[in-house]
C-alpha cells in the first residue's frame, strides 16, 4: 500500500463519510450494536459456565482466560470495524465494481479499506472491553504502566494481525471466491482458540500458531509479561515485549499477497 | 408433489457445483474439531468432578457437531432477501405453487447439500484420526437417524420463519440476523448443551434449538434411549407444526396485506 | 496527432466447462474442462486527439475487454497500445489520473450522499487543486444543468439524472480522454437527448476524444463520424457511418403482417423474401432501387394487409452480414 501524503486525509475523509451514512440509520444500528454485544456477551458466560464446572483449566484460572479473552477480542472487533471493506470484498468483484476503483487514481488496498466501517462492531468491543476490565482490575494489571502499555500494544498487534488476515482473505478472492470459508480457521478459529492459553494444546497447533500466524506472538506471550509469570513454553522477557510487532509484520506480508493478487487479477480479468 | 421436488433436486444439484467450496468449508470444520477436542480434554483433565456428560461422550458429540454443522448456521434465504428488498416478491405469487412449502424446500436443500457434501468425510476422518465411536446401540442409530431427519426440517421451518419474517416486517431483517448467532448458540455446538449450567437445562429443553443437533447426538450416545429418546423426538415433531403453522400464518397474512396494498 | 494507437491485441480467457445433470455435477467435484476464449483476436486501430468514435459489435465480440485494456486494468496477452505516450497498465495510477471512464450501468457515486458530497469525495480521490476543482466542478454543474440535483442522495436521482451526475463526476478531473460504456442504456428518450447533445458539446468545444460503446445506434448516428465494428475479437469495419451503411447496411427491412393465409408472392429483383411465419412475411429490399412507401404500395395492392413496418437491420444483422451469413439466419424484429 503507497502512502502518499493525501492518503491519510483520504483514510480520514472514507471514514467520515461511512460514519455520517450509518449514522443516517441510527436506530437499526443502536439495535445491531446492543445485539451484537448480547451474542459475544452470551458466548462469554458460555466460556464461564465452563469454569464452574470445571474450576480451572490446566492450572489457568478464569480471570486468566478473560485476559486472553479480552485482548483477543478488542483486537478482533477493532479489525472487524475497520477492515471490513476487505471482508466484504468478494461482492466487490462480483458485481463488477472493483474494475472502477482501479480506474481511479489511488491504491487499490486504501480504496477498498475505504468502502465501509462497520460501526456495530463496537458491540464486540465494547463487551471485550468490559471483560478485559474486570481482568485487568482482579489481576492487578492496572498497577503497572509498563504493563497497561503492553496491552494496548498486544491489542495494536492483534488488530493489525487480524486485518492482515482479512486482507489475506480478501486476496483469495482473486483467484476464487469459493473457497473463503477456509479463512475462518484463522480469523474465528484464531479468536476462539486463542481465548485460552496457548499451553493447553498440541506442540504442532502452537508451532503454527506462533510462527505462521503469529496469534500467540500478540496475546499469549505478552499477556506473560504483563503477569509476570515464567512462561512454560521458554520465552523470555524482551521477546514477550517485543512479540507484538510479528501482528505487524504479518500485516505487511499480507499486503505483499494482496499486491500480486490484484496483479493476477489484472492480467486474466474477472 | 413434482415442483418442489424439482426445486430441491436442482437446488441441490447447484450446490454440489461447488466442490471448492466443500473441501474449503471441510478443512474448516476439522480445525474447529480439532481444536475444540483439545479445548475440553484440558478441561476434562484438570477436573476429576463427575460431569453430566463424559469425556469421551464429549467429544463425540463434538465431531458429530461438525460433520453436521450446516443444522446450525440459519439464516434467512439470500435470494429471497436479495427479491424482498428490491420489492419485487410479488412475482413469486405468479407461480402456480404454494409459497411456504417453495421456500422450505429451498431451506430444505440448502442445508442438505452441503451436509451431504462435507458429513460423510468428516466422519470418516473423526474416526480414523480421533477415535470417534459408533451409536450406542443399533435401536440408536436407527433413532439418530430419523432425529437427524427431524433436525433438518426444525432447521428449516426456523429458517423459513425467518425468512418470512423479512415480509412479515421491515425490520425483518435485522430480526434474522440476530437470531443467527443465539440459534447457533443454544444449539449446542460451541458448548454441548448438557454441559450448560443445571438451573438452564431445563429452559433450554423448552426452546426447538435442541432438537437441531442436541437430541440427535444424544441420542447417538446413548444418553437418550427409548423412552426419553421418543420423548425428544416428539418434542422435535411438536416444534416443526408449531413454526410450520406459524410460519404459513405470517406468510398468509403477509402476502394478504402485500396484495391488497402492494407493499 | 495520434493519441491511442492499438496494435496486434490478443486476449484469451480460460472458463471453466459445466456439464449439465447429475452425474455431470459429480464429475465436476473431481475433474474440470477449461475451454479457452479468444476475446480479441488481433486488434488493431488508432485514435486521433479530439475524434469522437463509436465502438460497436455485438455481445460477447470484445468491446468491453477493449476497454478495460485501454482503460489499464486488464493486461493484454499480447499485443502494444500506447495511449497519451503510456503503457495504460504499466503505470496505472499515473495514467489512469488522465482519463475519464463512465459505465452506463453501475454508477461510481456513493449511494447514500448528496451529489455534491461525491463530488467532494472524487476531489481528494484525483488530488485536484482547490480552484481548479472550483472551476471544474462549477463548469459541468453549469452545462449539464445538476443545480436542483446537488443537494438530492444519489439513492433518490431518476436514472436520467444519475447519469448526468455521472459524466459531471467523470469530468471533475478534467481528462484527456472519455471512455464510455453504454451511457443511455434504459435512459426515457428525453435524457437520452440530453446526454447526447452534452457528449457532442464536449467533444467540439473542449476537443476531448471520446470513446463510446453502445448498442444504440441512434447514439452512433447522432454523434459519431467514425465506427469500429469488432465482431468475435476482430475489427470487422474502421471508417465513417456513412461508409459502414453504404456498404452493409443499404437494406432495410419491411415486415408485413397479412389479413389471411396466402403466401407473398413479390416478384420484384429489388426485393428479396426473408422468411415468412405464418402470416407474418419479412422482406429485404434496397431503397435505392424501390422506396419503402412505393414497396409498401405495391404490397397493399396486391395482397390483404393487416400491419407493416419499416426497420433497419439491427447491428448483429449487419454484423452477421459481415461474416457473409445469410441475413435470414438472424431473426429481425
Amino acid at each position: 500500500m503507497r502512502l502518499k501524503p493525501g492518503s491519510l486525509s483520504l483514510y480520514w475523509r472514507y471514514f467520515d463519510v461511512s460514519l455520517r451514512s450509518q449514522m443516517q440509520h441510527r436506530t437499526s444500528f443502536a439495535l445491531s450494536a446492543t445485539a451484537h454485544f448480547v451474542v459475544t456477551g452470551a458466548e462469554f458466560l458460555g466460556l464461564v459456565a465452563l469454569f464452574q464446572r470445571f474450576g480451572q483449566i490446566r492450572g489457568w484460572e478464569l480471570t486468566h482466560m478473560a485476559l486472553f479473552y479480552g485482548i483477543i477480542s478488542v483486537a478482533f472487533a477493532t479489525a472487524e470495524a475497520a477492515a471490513r471493506g476487505f471482508d466484504i470484498f468478494p461482492r466487490l468483484i462480483k458485481s463488477g465494481d472493483f474494475d472502477r476503483l482501479l480506474v481511479r487514481p489511488r491504491g487499490a488496498a486504501l480504496q477498498v479499506l475505504g468502502q465501509e466501517f462497520q460501526l456495530m462492531r463496537v458491540g464486540r468491543w465494547a463487551q471485550g472491553f468490559l471483560v478485559l476490565g474486570w481482568a485487568s482490575w482482579h489481576l492487578h494489571v492496572y498497577r503497572s504502566p509498563a504493563n497497561l502499555t503492553l496491552l494496548v500494544l498486544a491489542i495494536a498487534g492483534g488488530a493489525c494481525l487480524f486485518a492482515g488476515l482479512f486482507i489475506l482473505q480478501a486476496t483469495l478472492c482473486f483467484w476464487t471466491t469459493e473457497s473463503l470459508e477456509i479463512v475462518n480457521c484463522t480469523t474465528y478459529g484464531g479468536v476462539e482458540a486463542a481465548q485460552f492459553p496457548l499451553t493447553i494444546y498440541r506442540p504442532w497447533f502452537r508451532m503454527f500458531f506462533t510462527f505462521v500466524i503469529p496469534l500467540a506472538a500478540i496475546n499469549y506471550f505478552p499477556a506473560q509479561a504483563i503477569l509476570g509469570l515464567d512462561d512454560a513454553l521458554g520465552s523470555t522477557r524482551t521477546i514477550q515485549w517485543l512479540s507484538p510487532l510479528a501482528g505487524l509484520g504479518f500485516l505487511l506480508i499480507c499486503l505483499r499477497c494482496w499486491r500480486s493478487g490484484v496483479r493476477h487479477y489484472t492480467s486474466t480479468g474477472s | 408433489m413434482t415442483p418442489y421436488r424439482a426445486v430441491l433436486s436442482s437446488r441441490f444439484r447447484m450446490l454440489l457445483q461447488y466442490r471448492a467450496a466443500a473441501l474449503a468449508g471441510i478443512v474448516t470444520q476439522l480445525f474447529f474439531g480439532i481444536v475444540r477436542t483439545m479445548i475440553f480434554d484440558a478441561f476434562y483433565r484438570s477436573s476429576r468432578v463427575q460431569q453430566p456428560i463424559g469425556r469421551d461422550d464429549v467429544v463425540t458429540y463434538i465431531w458429530l457437531g461438525q460433520a453436521f454443522l450446516m443444522l446450525t448456521i440459519l439464516d434467512a434465504d439470500r435470494d429471497v432477501a436479495e427479491m424482498i428488498r428490491g420489492g419485487n416478491v410479488a412475482y413469486e405469487l405468479v407461480k402456480p405453487v404454494d409459497l411456504y412449502w417453495l421456500w422450505f424446500a429451498r431451506a430444505v436443500s440448502g442445508r442438505a447439500a452441503p451436509l451431504a457434501l462435507r458429513a460423510v468425510p468428516i466422519l470418516a476422518l473423526a474416526a480414523f484420526w480421533h477415535g470417534l465411536r459408533g451409536p450406542a446401540s443399533v435401536t440408536g442409530a436407527i433413532l439418530f437417524a430419523v432425529a437427524l431427519a427431524g433436525g433438518l426440517l426444525v432447521a428449516a421451518s426456523l429458517v423459513a420463519v425467518m425468512t418470512i419474517s423479512m415480509v412479515w416486517t421491515i425490520s425483518g431483517e435485522g430480526i434474522s440476523r440476530l437470531m443467527a448467532p443465539l440459534v447457533f448458540f443454544f444449539s449446542g455446538i460451541v458448548v454441548p448443551l448438557p454441559l450448560f449450567p443445571d438451573w438452564m437445562q431445563r429452559g433450554l429443553a423448552a426452546l426447538p434449538f435442541r432438537g437441531l443437533i442436541d437430541t440427535p447426538f444424544r441420542i447417538y450416545i446413548g444418553q437418550l434411549h427409548d423412552a426419553s429418546a421418543l420423548a425428544a423426538l416428539a418434542n422435535q415433531a411438536v416444534w416443526i407444526v408449531v413454526l410450520v403453522a406459524a410460519g404459513r400464518i405470517m406468510l398468509a397474512r403477509s402476502l394478504r396485506r402485500l396484495v391488497v396494498h402492494g407493499r | 496527432m495520434s493519441q491511442i494507437v492499438v496494435e496486434d491485441l490478443v486476449k484469451v480467457f480460460h472458463v471453466a466447462r459445466r456439464t449439465p445433470g447429475l452425474w455431470g455435477s459429480v464429475k465436476g467435484l473431481v475433474k474440470r474442462d477449461w475451454s479457452a476464449i479468444r476475446a480479441l483476436d488481433g486488434v488493431g486501430f488508432s485514435i486521433d486527439r479530439g475524434e469522437l468514435v463509436g465502438y460497436i459489435g455485438p455481445n460477447g465480440a470484445g468491446k468491453s475487454t477493449t476497454v478495460k485494456i485501454l482503460s489499464g486494468i486488464l493486461v493484454p496477452d499480447s499485443g502494444r497500445v500506447t495511449v497519451l505516450n503510456c503503457t495504460p497498465w504499466a503505470d496505472r495510477i499515473r495514467y489512469v489520473r488522465r482519463i475519464g471512464v463512465v459505465f452506463g450501468q453501475r454508477t461510481q457515486l456513493w449511494w447514500d450522499l448528496p451529489v455534491i458530497e461525491s463530488f467532494d469525495l472524487l476531489r481528494e480521490i484525483y488530488a485536484i487543486a482547490p480552484d481548479r476543482y472550483r472551476r471544474s466542478r462549477d463548469e459541468v454543474i453549469d452545462t449539464l444543468d445538476l443545480g436542483g440535483v446537488l443537494h438530492t442522495t444519489v439513492r433518490q436521482l431518476s436514472l436520467g439524472q444519475r447519469m448526468r451526475c455521472d459524466l459531471a463526476a467523470a469530468l471533475l478531473h478534467e481528462p484527456e480522454l472519455l471512455f464510455l460504456d453504454e451511457p443511455t442504456i434504459g435512459l426515457d428518450a428525453v435524457s437520452k437527448l440530453a446526454v447526447r447533445e452534452f457528449i457532442g458539446r464536449l467533444n467540439k468545444e473542449r476537443g476531448l476524444t471520446v470513446i463510446l460503446t453502445t448498442h444504440d445506434m441512434d447514439d452512433i448516428e447522432a454523434l459519431c463520424r467514425r465506427v469500429i465494428v469488432i465482431g468475435e475479437g476482430r475489427i470487422l469495419s474502421d471508417g465513417t457511418l456513412a461508409a459502414l451503411r453504404a456498404g452493409v447496411t443499404r437494406e432495410r427491412w419491411l415486415t408485413v403482417d397479412l389479413a389471411d393465409d396466402a403466401a407473398l408472392t413479390v416478384a420484384d429483383p429489388d426485393v428479396r423474401l426473408i422468411r415468412q411465419d405464418g402470416r407474418r412475411v419479412y422482406l429485404a429490399f434496397d431503397p435505392q432501387r424501390v422506396s419503402a412507401p412505393e414497396l409498401i404500395a405495391r404490397v397493399v395492392r396486391n395482397h390483404a394487409v393487416h400491419d407493416l413496418f419499416v426497420e433497419n437491420p439491427p447491428i448483429e444483422a449487419i454484423i452477421a452480414r459481415m461474416y457473409g451469413r445469410d441475413a435470414s439466419e438472424t431473426t429481425p424484429g
